[in-house]
């Protein structure tokens, strides 16, 4: 029976094994290669999934609004005449979006949509003794809201817990006001003044979010801010984060509301994001190239220290394919060799990142993992590299000229 | 000794030119004839530069000629691809070198069997017990396992020459097989080529310069000047 590759597998082998010292310099490359792209890409990727759910962890990836109000011209402008005008912007007052209530289930049966909160927010002050401070109030359903931004995995104090005149608040506004779980405020809005029983304190990620946050019962806010029945905001969470710029021109295109994406909310950090992307990219594109040149080189000298071997070979009988073949495994061998060295070389350095490298607060910084299908991944690109700066020595080694060869 | 009559190889008008086209071209051989049987042994000497080299290369099909009719078995070989070329030297010829060409990375048991290798992609149990036999055949049984670096250069052809006969071609060519080797090594691998010629009834073709070891062949075909000077019986050779 036929074995395929049989005499080009035995005979790469051989091949790299002779050149020893050659062969294991190529290979520590590849391996240093594979280990700085494997690596950075598990830093990049812990770093942005870091920083991504510090960020949507307090704030929906896609929220709806009632549209601004506008002030609208006395009369529409005569076609064929410009006019010069300058309009004051109307003050903003909290609206209700139309008709969410109905809104709600046509946003839930949506496939990218996980889950959907109504909300109550406004601006308001939390009066506790001669202690004032500053708030954003929001009223919302605990269970909605809870599939939004996961606030009960956020409470660091207490028990989340939503009934008639209880309310969650940040743990510096806690720390403002003087208040423990169990104790209560006054929550005043305008006319309207609420005593509120603090039922957990929480974590947001953000100091300044901590510091301003307090979360009632919907109908809570709805009285407080002068909104009976009514929710001011919409508050998406999705299956896929990313695909909430798609989906938001989707809503806009149907809706007549203000929609807006974690995207565009956060436009400086995506442009951060995607130029890190891009950066790495660059980066991992560079060490690949080095990677192929490495090999590249290795196999053109041994193409060249190997040209009598291969006439013999050619003058025995081997083909041009079987010749090319000896160096495109050799190109393949020192690259999956290298690339499994250089993942078990990224994967003690991820170890070596997590276990050894803390904050100023002495706790690590943030958690990155080399995932096997990355690792699977970059490992079969850089035998794909190898296999590829293999070409152009292999087709030298196929084109030799036998009798040439043999004469050297 | 009865040889086939058939002619295993036949070569007619064999011309080779170098830099073709160009001002400097020269043409090295011009337009050689000859035939060789099944079975026989023969040498084919000549002083340096008279075109022996090329025309074993020629016949080993390595390289292209020029002009004229090549056949092998009956088969012209002269409008082959490469690829054909290729097929054709694997099942029809084996090769000694003068400089032994032995792959350094391989023991002697494995050079011997890579041509089977090469052929079927593995190495048979009965490949690798006639390869054995023939590394036995040549004094080499206790050094199968050596590489090419620890034998001497005497040892190594013995290899060379095991490895030509494993696939049992039709035809050995030997460039100067003893050519690299001292006088005592030299006979001894002349004797050797001619047991297995006499056991095998392989044909061979010894490009030689000593004229001692020609007048061992059975035919004699001197080139002079890219022509063939004489071709001859060695017996008829040695009466002139």
């Amino acid at each position: 029976m036929f074995d395929w590759l049989g005499f080009e597998r035995r005979v790469a082998v051989r091949f790299l094994r002779e050149g020893r010292m050659q062969t294991v310099l190529i290979i520590v490359g590849v391996a240093a290669g594979v280990a700085v792209v494997a690596y950075i890409s598990a830093l990049i990727n812990g770093l942005q999934g870091n920083t991504l759910d510090k960020t949507l962890g307090a704030q929906a990836h896609v929220t709806l609004r009632a549209l601004d109000d506008v002030v609208t011209p006395a009369r529409a402008p005569t076609p064929g005449t410009a006019e010069l005008t300058q309009t004051q912007a109307r003050a903003q007052r909290p609206r209700s979006i139309g008709n969410w209530q109905a809104l709600v289930p046509v946003l839930e049966a949506m496939p990218e949509v996980a889950a959907v909160s109504p909300m109550v927010s406004g601006a308001g002050l939390a009066v506790r003794g001669e202690a004032s401070k500053s708030i954003a109030l929001m009223g919302v359903d605990l269970e909605r809201y809870d599939r939004i931004v996961h606030l009960r995995s956020k409470v660091v104090d207490g028990q989340a817990r939503l009934g008639p005149g209880e309310g969650v608040i940040g743990r510096e506004l806690a720390d403002d006001l003087g208040v423990r779980v169990g104790d209560r405020f006054n929550l005043v809005t305008g006319p309207v003044t609420e005593a509120v029983r603090v039922t957990a304190l929480v974590d947001l990620g953000v100091r300044d979010l901590n510091r301003r946050t307090v979360i009632v019962p919907l109908r809570a806010a709805q009285s407080l801010l002068g909104l009976p029945g009514g929710a001011t905001t919409l508050d998406l969470a999705l299956v896929d984060v990313w695909a909430a710029q798609t989906l938001t021109d989707e809503l806009k295109r149907r809706f007549p509301y203000k929609v807006e994406s974690w995207q565009e909310v956060n436009a400086q950090l995506v442009s951060a994001l995607n130029a890190q992307t891009v950066s790495t990219t660059l980066i991992r594109g560079v060490v690949m190239i080095v990677v192929v040149l490495g090999i590249a080189s290795v196999l053109v000298v041994s193409v060249v220290q190997k040209r009598r071997e291969i006439g013999i070979l050619r003058a025995m009988g081997a083909t041009r394919a079987q010749v090319l073949r000896i160096f495109l495994l050799q190109g393949a061998i020192v690259g999956a060799l290298g690339s499994a060295f250089g993942v078990l070389l990224a994967a003690a350095l991820v170890w070596l990142f997590s276990n050894y490298v803390r904050g100023s607060d002495g706790l690590p910084l943030f958690v990155i993992t080399l995932a096997p299908g990355l690792a699977l991944r970059i490992a079969a690109l850089a035998t794909l590299c190898g296999v590829l700066a293999a070409v152009a020595p292999a087709r030298r080694a196929a084109a030799l000229d036998p009798a040439q060869a043999i004469r050297m | 000794m009865n040889h086939d009559p058939r002619p295993l190889i036949e070569l007619a008008g064999i011309r080779k030119s170098y830099n073709l086209g160009r001002p400097n071209e020269a043409e090295v051989l011009h337009g050689l004839s000859f035939r060789v049987g099944r079975g026989e042994f023969v040498a084919l000497i000549g002083p340096s530069g008279s075109g022996k080299s090329t025309l074993l290369n020629i016949v080993g099909l390595l390289e292209r000629m020029t002009a004229g009719s090549y056949r092998i078995e009956g088969e012209e070989v002269n409008g082959l691809d490469d690829a054909g070329l290729t097929l054709r030297r694997r099942q029809t010829l084996g090769f000694v070198f003068q400089f032994h060409h032995l792959l350094p990375a391989f023991n002697a048991l494995e050079n011997v069997t890579l041509p089977a290798l090469m052929r079927e992609g593995r190495v048979s149990p009965q490949q690798r017990e006639r390869a054995r036999a023939l590394l036995a055949a040549v004094g080499l049984d206790k050094a199968m396992d050596k590489r090419p670096g620890e034998l001497s250069g005497g040892m190594q052809q013995r290899v060379a020459i095991a490895r030509a006969l494993v696939l049992q071609p039709p035809l050995v060519l030997a460039d100067e097989p003893t050519g690299n080797l001292d006088r005592s090594s030299s006979d001894e691998v002349f004797v050797l080529l001619r047991r297995m010629h006499a056991e095998l009834n392989t044909s061979f073709i010894v490009v030689t310069h000593d004229p001692r070891l020609a007048a061992r062949c059975d035919r004699v075909i001197e080139l002079v000047d890219g022509r063939i000077e004489r071709d001859a019986m060695v017996s008829a050779a040695a009466a002139q």
